[in-house]
């Protein structure tokens, strides 16, 4: 396996002849016309499937005295009902903090009651309402404003939860100006397009499941974990995904629950959540409510820097990591953070794009627009000021790999026309709109992880890879493509890849923005690895042999890849695996959000007029597909500022406004113009590829910045996600 | 979705006497609200009656110079339908504010009327819910009723009327034409079709059961300045947090306003429409006057207010 330590040299992705292109996706004929297989439509891969439909807890905390099957068993179609009394001994995965299926204990409302098997999906659903559940209520804990005071230092999990550097509490006193305030950001859902689904079979001992999944090897290890057999029994399939947004980084109650039906029928059993149960069954972005402070010197400068959160989550969840991004992007010697933890009878909280960073962005992204009008001070100039070429934290022992976080105000400055801005709020009117601008930075760490993949060439000179790594919609079958035929020396029409199988080498999977680069890196390790094998093969002199027009020369050699490739061809299984780059560097990706908002003045709508994001983020392996997953961001970051929430009902300690017509999301209407600008940029820190990577850096900062353009429009500052009217309406002069 | 019987009527007479034998039996149309209603099992008919192949799709001038519209005539034609375009173009942007291409393309006039709440309760069969299952409570009283009604309501129910197409027709003093099973007809002033919920939300309608809506009358244009407003949390696709169907006539000062998302139906108050002279404030006050909103939703006093003052300023109506 490569191993990647020491900072990547000119290599031949260099070239880019192929990665950097805007080239469109290879599987998008595929989408468009329909012939993309998902889960819930791989009516190829198993005869005879029944369908489940998952009944969940109407309560949200407490535990069934008894469950009633006997009319549902007895319905039109029902092949069977599993339940905790006749499921078998269960465990509960590592990964998960609830259990798939609940019983006698109820940890949260919609948590999986039953699965019911029938003929037809009508057939299950109509009897899942038969089914009756006595359940005992206990009292939960669902606010999490009213939990605040007992919230705890969670265990270190993954990000320590609290860092401290000099004297804050001094540092800050002794500031010129000072801001001290509290900004809450809500319980958001993924409302991916397609909802959790699996076909589960059974052969013999041996479990498969066609499923919608974004970390196939995860998948198994929690499947494994679930049904106490061992991994090698498991085989996971999830070649498509429409949409995961992190609801999809481990299994969820569908695939548990179609293996079970499977089990207990002896038949394929197909499940797909439905809507309402994307919203409780499954997982959310946890609400936080998040305390900034900030002490700066008449010319803006930082000293004292502060950001604290607190979060909810069922007993053995974990803290959403908000505060993570003060800790690097912003200079200032005196410095502190801090997670603490609530219980929360709600259903399990978890990642959604960009977790930590696209709630503590919110936050963070307005608080340096009012010190900024504290101090009078463009808040463009104010960030520029207050850039960091080393972790702030750590000292400038640690330098970034890369960091143009201010060419990237400067530029987005420019473009968009920020020096026509009116620092006042409320001046400047277009008809019944009032119209403001304003800025926020983008900020998401870059994280790398170990991946492999196969590569192999066979006698027709056809390159194909294969890696269980996922293409949530982010491009990943046209970047791993783009490589291999940069690398092979092919074009991209002669490149095949197969993607999101369990038996092919794990790959990084797709989350944290990892998957883009760490798996093309491991892509590059696997096609170095065969063009070695092809190159000792033929002969050639490994140190001049040049993969070109389907070709490897040597001198004046020339062989084409097909007959070196021989009727057996070629296969090779490498990866690539990383070092300690990034604790020797800081890694992250960088960028400035510009939005023009306009607010009613009689009704106080917002509406975005226009958004510039630029960014920073290493090589850009396909414009193209970049630029689709930074607009998406921005799309979203839109909703987080204007309009998502999932409501608690904190009687009942639910989500209420549990699907597509409640739970807004902005529609084609509310996105305007959009423009989206690279710098031109290569962080060889990173990896082979030297990219880093694009998912969810669009997300981080955008609501912020359409915050901040709201106030410069209208002068209510809220800070309170989302900036939905009625608070706009309070806020402003009556 | 439980099992039911499916048939298509003849003609409008038969479908009426068919429903009429039942509670359990409907009518259905577009489907698009009904549907969505057996899958979650808030309704469970045994018993359907498709009317799209009724002759009820036809819009027909009145020798009066009003218009008949059709009970299955769709959103989609009524509102790209060119007499209503130029005569009645409070209705044609109302319908444009509703819903989507989509569900405009399906949904039928008789089925924009007669659609249902879209309290987040109603639809969640495991809370109480007056409307869905009498006697059982109202969650929404004390639960999330930010979008939900401030007038009209009661301590049973707090529910909104989701349609934007009704309130247009209000302000236009449209009158719903219906065919009892019994062969005769009725014409129901559309001030008069949706009740107020009081202790019995679940009745919603004054329609008896059987009872087939053939069509909506308009009466002859009564020009002015039209208007539909509609106010909610994205640009499209969302329901309205409060919406304004207004008729203004400047040049005599007169106005007729009607209001979506206040309300269990479309809410006009025609004494508050007297004040126009004396501004937005003066007939939001009128119209609000028996107001009991939540603390989630008191916003909606104060806004109604504001996107009125903007209305009546839109339409040429300087106080």
């Amino acid at each position: 396996m490569m191993k990647f330590d020491i900072p990547a040299e000119a290599n031949l992705i260099d070239k880019e002849r192929v990665v950097g292109r805007p080239i469109n996706r290879i599987d998008g004929p595929l989408k468009t016309t329909g012939r993309a297989p998902y889960a819930y439509e791989r009516h190829d891969v198993a005869k005879g499937t029944a369908y489940g439909y998952i009944l969940g807890a109407s309560i949200a905390k407490g535990s069934i005295r008894t469950i009633d099957v006997g009319e549902a068993r007895r319905a039109p179609g029902v092949l069977a009902i599993v339940t905790y009394e006749n499921a078998g001994k269960l465990g509960k995965a590592k990964a998960h903090t609830a259990r798939m299926l609940a019983g006698p204990g109820v940890q949260h409302y919609d948590q999986a009651v039953a699965i019911v098997v029938a003929e037809t999906f009508e057939q299950a659903r109509a009897a899942a309402h038969l089914i009756k559940v006595d359940y005992l209520r206990e009292e939960g804990r669902f606010d999490l404003a009213g939990q605040r005071d007992k919230a705890v230092k969670p265990q270190e999990k993954g990000d320590t939860p609290d860092t401290a550097v000099g004297d804050f509490a001094a540092a800050f006193a002794a500031a010129d100006v000072q801001l001290d305030e509290t900004y809450t950001t809500p319980d958001q859902c993924h409302a991916m397009m397609e909802p959790h689904a699996t076909i589960a079979a059974w052969e013999g001992d041996k479990l498969s499941l066609w499923t919608s999944n974004q970390m196939i090897a995860w998948a198994v290890r929690d499947m494994s974990e679930t049904l106490l057999i061992p991994p090698e029994r498991i085989h996971v399939s999830s070649p498509y995904i429409g949409g995961g947004f992190g609801s999809k980084l481990w299994v969820r109650a569908d695939a548990v629950m179609a293996a079970l039906g499977a089990r207990a029928t002896g038949r394929p059993v197909k499940v797909a959540l439905t809507r309402p149960q994307a919203y409780n069954n499954t997982t959310h972005r946890p609400a936080t409510i998040q305390r900034i402070r900030l002490g700066a010197s008449r010319d803006g400068r930082i000293s004292a820097i502060a950001h604290e959160s607190w979060s909810g989550d069922l007993e053995g969840g974990d803290v959403e990591i908000a505060a993570k991004q003060t800790r690097q992007l912003y200079a200032g010697e005196a410095r502190l953070t801090a997670h603490r933890l609530a219980t929360l009878d709600l259903p399990e909280g978890n990642a959604m794009r960009a977790p930590g960073e696209a709630a503590g962005m919110l936050a963070l992204e307005i608080a340096m627009d009012e010190l900024a009008e504290r101090l009078r001070m463009d808040p463009v100039q104010l960030r520029i000021v207050n850039d960091t070429q080393y972790d702030p934290e750590k000292g400038p022992s640690v330098p970034f790999s890369e960091r143009r976080f201010v060419e990237c105000l400067q530029l987005g400055a420019d473009r968009f026309g920020w020096s026509r801005r009116n620092p006042t709020p409320g001046q400047v009117r277009d008809g019944r709109w009032l119209i403001g601008m304003g800025v926020a930075a983008a900020f998401r760490g870059n994280i790398t992880m170990k991946s492999a993949a196969r590569a192999s060439v066979d006698k027709r000179g056809m390159v194909t890879i294969a890696t269980d790594m996922t293409d949530i919609g982010t491009g990943s079958y046209t970047i791993i493509a783009q490589t291999a035929a940069e690398l092979l020396g092919v074009p991209i029409e002669r490149v095949s890849v197969q993607l999101g199988d369990s038996s092919f080498p794990v790959s990084a999977g797709s989350g944290g923005q990892w998957g883009g680069n760490s798996s093309t890196a491991g892509v590059y390790a696997a096609c170095m690895s065969l063009r070695d094998a092809i190159t000792q093969k033929v002969g050639f002199n490994s140190k001049d042999v040049v993969f070109e027009n389907g070709e490897l020369r040597s001198g004046t050699r020339v062989v084409s890849l097909a007959e070196a490739a021989g009727d057996k061809g070629i296969t090779v299984d490498d990866g690539i695996e990383f070092g300690d780059l990034s604790e020797r560097y800081a890694q992250a990706t960088f960028g400035a959000h510009f939005v023009e908002a306009g607010v009613d003045r009689h009704t106080c709508e917002v509406r975005v007029r226009r958004m510039l994001g630029v960014f920073a983020a290493g090589r850009i392996l396909n414009p193209k597909t970049a630029r689709s997953q930074i607009i998406g961001a921005m799309s979203m970051g839109v909703g987080a500022a204007l309009m998502e929430e999932a409501v608690v009902d904190k009687k009942r300690g639910y989500f209420v406004n549990h699907d597509m017509a409640e739970y807004l999301v902005p529609v084609h209407a509310d996105i305007p113009h959009q423009e989206v600008v690279f710098l031109d940029e290569v962080d060889a820190k990173s990896s082979p590829m030297k990219a880093k990577g694009v998912g969810e850096l669009g997300i981080c900062g955008a609501g912020a910045a359409v915050a901040n353009a709201v106030y410069n429009a209208c002068g209510a500052r809220i800070r309170d996600y989302p900036l939905t009217l009625n608070k706009i309406l309070k806020s402003l002069p009556t | 979705m439980k099992p039911f019987n499916y048939e298509r009527a003849s003609d409008p007479r038969a479908a009426a006497n068919i429903v009429s034998a039942s509670p359990s039996r409907r009518f259905i149309a577009g489907g698009t609200n009904l549907l969505d209603l057996m899958k979650h099992e808030i309704e469970a008919p045994d018993h359907l009656v498709d009317i799209n192949r009724l002759p009820l799709d036809q819009i027909d001038v009145l020798p009066d110079g009003g218009l008949r519209i059709g009970a299955t005539v769709r959103n989609t034609d009524l509102m790209a339908d060119q007499r209503v375009r130029e005569h009645y173009p409070v209705l044609a942007r109302a319908l444009a504010a509703g819903a989507s291409g989509q569900l405009r393309n399906r949904a039928t006039t008789a089925g924009n009327l007669l659609q249902r709440t879209r309290c987040p309760y109603f639809y969640d069969t495991n809370q109480p819910c007056n409307k869905r299952v009498p006697g059982s409570g109202c969650s929404a009283a004390e639960g999330f009723s930010r979008n939900l009604g401030v007038v009209g309501t009661s301590e049973a129910c707090i529910a909104t009327h989701p349609s934007d197409m009704a309130v247009a027709l209000r302000t236009l003093d449209a009158v719903v034409e219906t065919l009892m099973p019994d062969g005769s007809e009725r014409q129901i002033p559309i001030v008069d079709l949706h009740r107020l919920p009081g202790d019995t939300p679940h009745i919603e309608t004054t329609l008896e059961q059987g009872e087939l809506v053939k069509s909506v009358r308009l009466p002859k244009p009564i020009g002015g300045t039209q208007l539909y407003r509609k106010v909610r949390d994205r640009a499209s696709y969302a329901f309205a947090t409060v919406s304004i169907a207004a008729i203004v006539h400047p040049a005599d000062r007169t106005v007729r306003v009607a209001f979506g998302g206040l309300a269990p139906k479309p809410w006009r108050v025609e004494s508050a429409e007297k004040l126009a002279d004396s501004g937005a404030k003066a007939i939001s006050e009128r119209l609000l006057a028996d107001a009991r909103p939540t603390s989630d939703n008191a916003y909606k006093l104060r806004l109604t207010e504001r996107t009125l003052a903007s209305v009546l300023e839109q339409g040429g109506m300087r106080t």
